[in-house]
């Protein structure tokens, strides 16, 4: 099959997941105790405003025209207005974004800094000293809850130390480097447990691969460790190490609606937190939408990378 | 069939006898045990075992040091810390089990349908099983918490519902390998029904997964439960939780940080001990990790 063709046919096995999960988004909704006309209208509305809304989102027509109506009105970044602060939903969401986006991505760059290389190590020492150490603090780092370790980073590096501040974030585009001082605490409190998931996928993923026949073959004709590790081991789990990333982008934005929280960090994260608070539904729906396109889009393109990268699943 | 019928139960009784024995000489399963049943115990004679009310509170004692009267101080409102950890027990246990329960009851028999029936079933189920694994685990908890009302169990019964699809992945693989065992096509042939199929010889096959899996998801559930009552989404205010004292004792991080401390120790060391008896069972129940 030919490279463009896989990326159609995986385009096409996207499209129901788009289509189920934009429903589950929708179907929120369709949850909260009460007429939703009435919730969308907010307190004190009138009545010919909840008739608006009514006739807007459709909420007197069947449930598959209300979805289409509204995933109609999300394409075009119509994704209401906030019941708390009447600004447009989309507009709240791109002002707090690139501050969860930041965090993210700085986290992801630690845990693969950090997780990638201490899963080798482990691996290529299986049973020594030092795999039991890095297991040891994987089962640590699954285990520790991320809001609480940054409660222990701010105790220790902003109130006693003070080498970065406490709270609050930076943009990244007037002063990148106050940006990624602000960013560092929360992007290590969320690493944590990516770190530790990535050490320990990589680790078994590798000695598998390095207990396989054709590694023994490689050993047998006197190649040296160092090269097989290289040329041949982490060639072959490359592409389930980019599959493992993808994974944790999910995880990473679960962890930054908790870590926002700690550090105060206005991003998407604390705002969808603070929106189910306060009952703002149409800014929870809409972050939950964004947040779930997110994670599909990249894994998308994992798959699109995975094919370039290994020439085998495009033979498959 | 009747060979068929004895073997199952007798192997499963065997195979409990082998686990159990590799589980007593492991140390980490049994301090993970020993710390779990502690626990239990702590949670259900809390009212007897606490020193003073968890929500009484004391103004005449704000935010003091850890004392022979307060072992743990007292927070803010005046209230004894200790008590409030041990009363933290019951809710994080009440909620981690209702929330894998509530996994369990959804995701085990989808599982097993769509593994057993096939067809457009399972391609349809599947494909709206990949869609529910993409969503941020937490924030459609939060999204379903905020939408049916704030409470400790809306909150649980939405982590359930978001762990549902793993359980009905897992299941439904293992559903597929053991529905092509030639002793299933024997059972077939002898006239069994589905459901006794299913009862007899899918259950109990595919079972010692989903138990590690349970395991260890009591962990990132009680873990889920912690985040929620620190953001104000779990155990309502003035209940004690572990993840809500936390939230609390942030505000007073300058002039208590103290307080810091052990509510997150609990819960660092209750998610290790699930994963860990987890980790062990899984390493029990494995045949190609027995022979290592």
């Amino acid at each position: 099959m030919s490279f463009y063709a896989l990326i159609g046919r995986r385009l096409l096995q996207f499209i129901p997941i788009v289509v189920f999960a934009t429903f589950v988004v929708f179907a929120l909704l369709q949850f909260v105790p009460g007429d939703p006309a009435v919730t969308l209208a907010g307190d004190y509305a009138s009545k010919e405003r909840i008739e608006e809304i009514r006739k807007l989102f459709g909420f007197d027509r069947p449930l598959i025209e209300q979805y289409a109506i509204w995933l109609w009105h999300a394409v075009q970044g119509n994704l209401g207005t906030s019941l708390l602060s009447s600004s447009p939903v989309v507009d709240l969401i791109a002002q707090r974004m690139p501050n969860t986006i930041l965090i993210a991505l700085y986290a992801l760059l630690i845990s693969a800094v950090v997780g990638v290389p201490l899963g080798i190590l482990a691996a290529t020492k299986v049973g020594s000293r030092i795999d039991a150490f890095v297991t040891s603090i994987a089962s640590l780092g699954v285990a520790l809850p991320s809001f609480w370790l940054a409660i222990l980073l701010v105790i220790t590096f902003s109130l006693n130390w003070h080498l970065f501040p406490a709270t609050g974030a930076t943009p990244f585009f007037s002063d990148p480097a106050g940006a990624i001082k602000h960013a560092t605490l929360p992007a290590i409190a969320l690493a944590t447990a990516v770190i530790a998931e990535l050490a320990r996928q990589v680790r078994s993923a590798l000695i598998e691969v390095l207990n396989s026949q054709y590694i023994r073959t490689l050993r047998a004709k006197g190649l040296g460790p160092i090269e097989i590790l290289w040329k041949h081991g982490l060639r072959n789990i490359s592409v389930t190490l980019l599959t493992l990333i993808g994974l944790q982008v999910n995880r990473l934005l679960s962890g930054a609606v908790v870590i926002e929280a700690v550090f105060a960090i206005p991003g998407a994260g604390s705002l969808v937190a603070y929106s189910a608070i306060n009952k703002d539904f149409p800014v929870v729906q809409g972050v939950v939408l964004v947040f779930v396109v997110m994670v599909i889009v990249i894994n998308l393109l994992v798959d699109i990378l995975n094919a370039l990268l290994d020439p085998r699943v495009v033979q498959q | 069939m009747t060979t068929e019928a004895v073997s199952a139960p007798v192997r499963a009784r065997r195979a409990r006898r082998t686990v159990w024995g590799i589980m007593r000489r492991d140390l980490r399963a049994m301090l993970s045990l020993s710390y779990l049943a502690l626990l239990v115990f702590v949670a259900i004679f809390a009212a007897k075992i606490a020193p003073y009310s968890p929500i009484e509170q004391n103004v005449a004692e704000l935010l003091l040091p850890p004392s022979s009267a307060h072992w743990l101080g007292t927070d803010d409102l005046g209230r004894d810390v200790l008590s409030r950890l041990i009363w933290g027990a019951p809710n994080s246990l009440y909620a981690s089990t209702f929330a894998v329960g509530v996994a369990v009851a959804i995701g085990v028999p989808i599982g097993l349908l769509i593994g057993f029936i096939g067809g457009w079933l399972d391609e349809i189920v599947s494909r709206f099983i990949d869609a529910l694994l993409s969503f941020p685990p937490i924030v459609l908890a939060i999204a379903v918490t905020g939408v049916l009302g704030i409470s400790l169990t809306n909150a649980m019964f939405s982590v359930g519902i978001v762990f549902a699809p793993v359980l009905a992945r897992l299941v439904r693989a293992q559903t597929l390998i053991v529905k092509q065992a030639v002793y299933v096509d024997a059972a077939r042939a002898f006239g069994a029904s589905i459901p006794q199929i299913i009862v007899r010889h899918i259950v109990p096959n595919a079972i010692q997964p989903v138990i590690v899996q349970v395991t260890l998801m009591l962990a990132i559930a009680l873990l889920a439960e912690a985040s929620l009552s620190f953001l104000a989404l779990g155990v309502q205010p003035p209940e004690a939780s572990w993840g809500g004292m936390l939230a609390r004792a942030y505000n007073y991080i300058e002039t208590a940080p103290a307080q810091m401390y052990t509510p997150g120790f609990a819960i660092l060391l209750t998610a290790l001990a699930f994963n860990a008896l987890g980790e062990s069972l899984r390493a029990a129940l494995d045949p190609t990790m027995k022979r290592r």
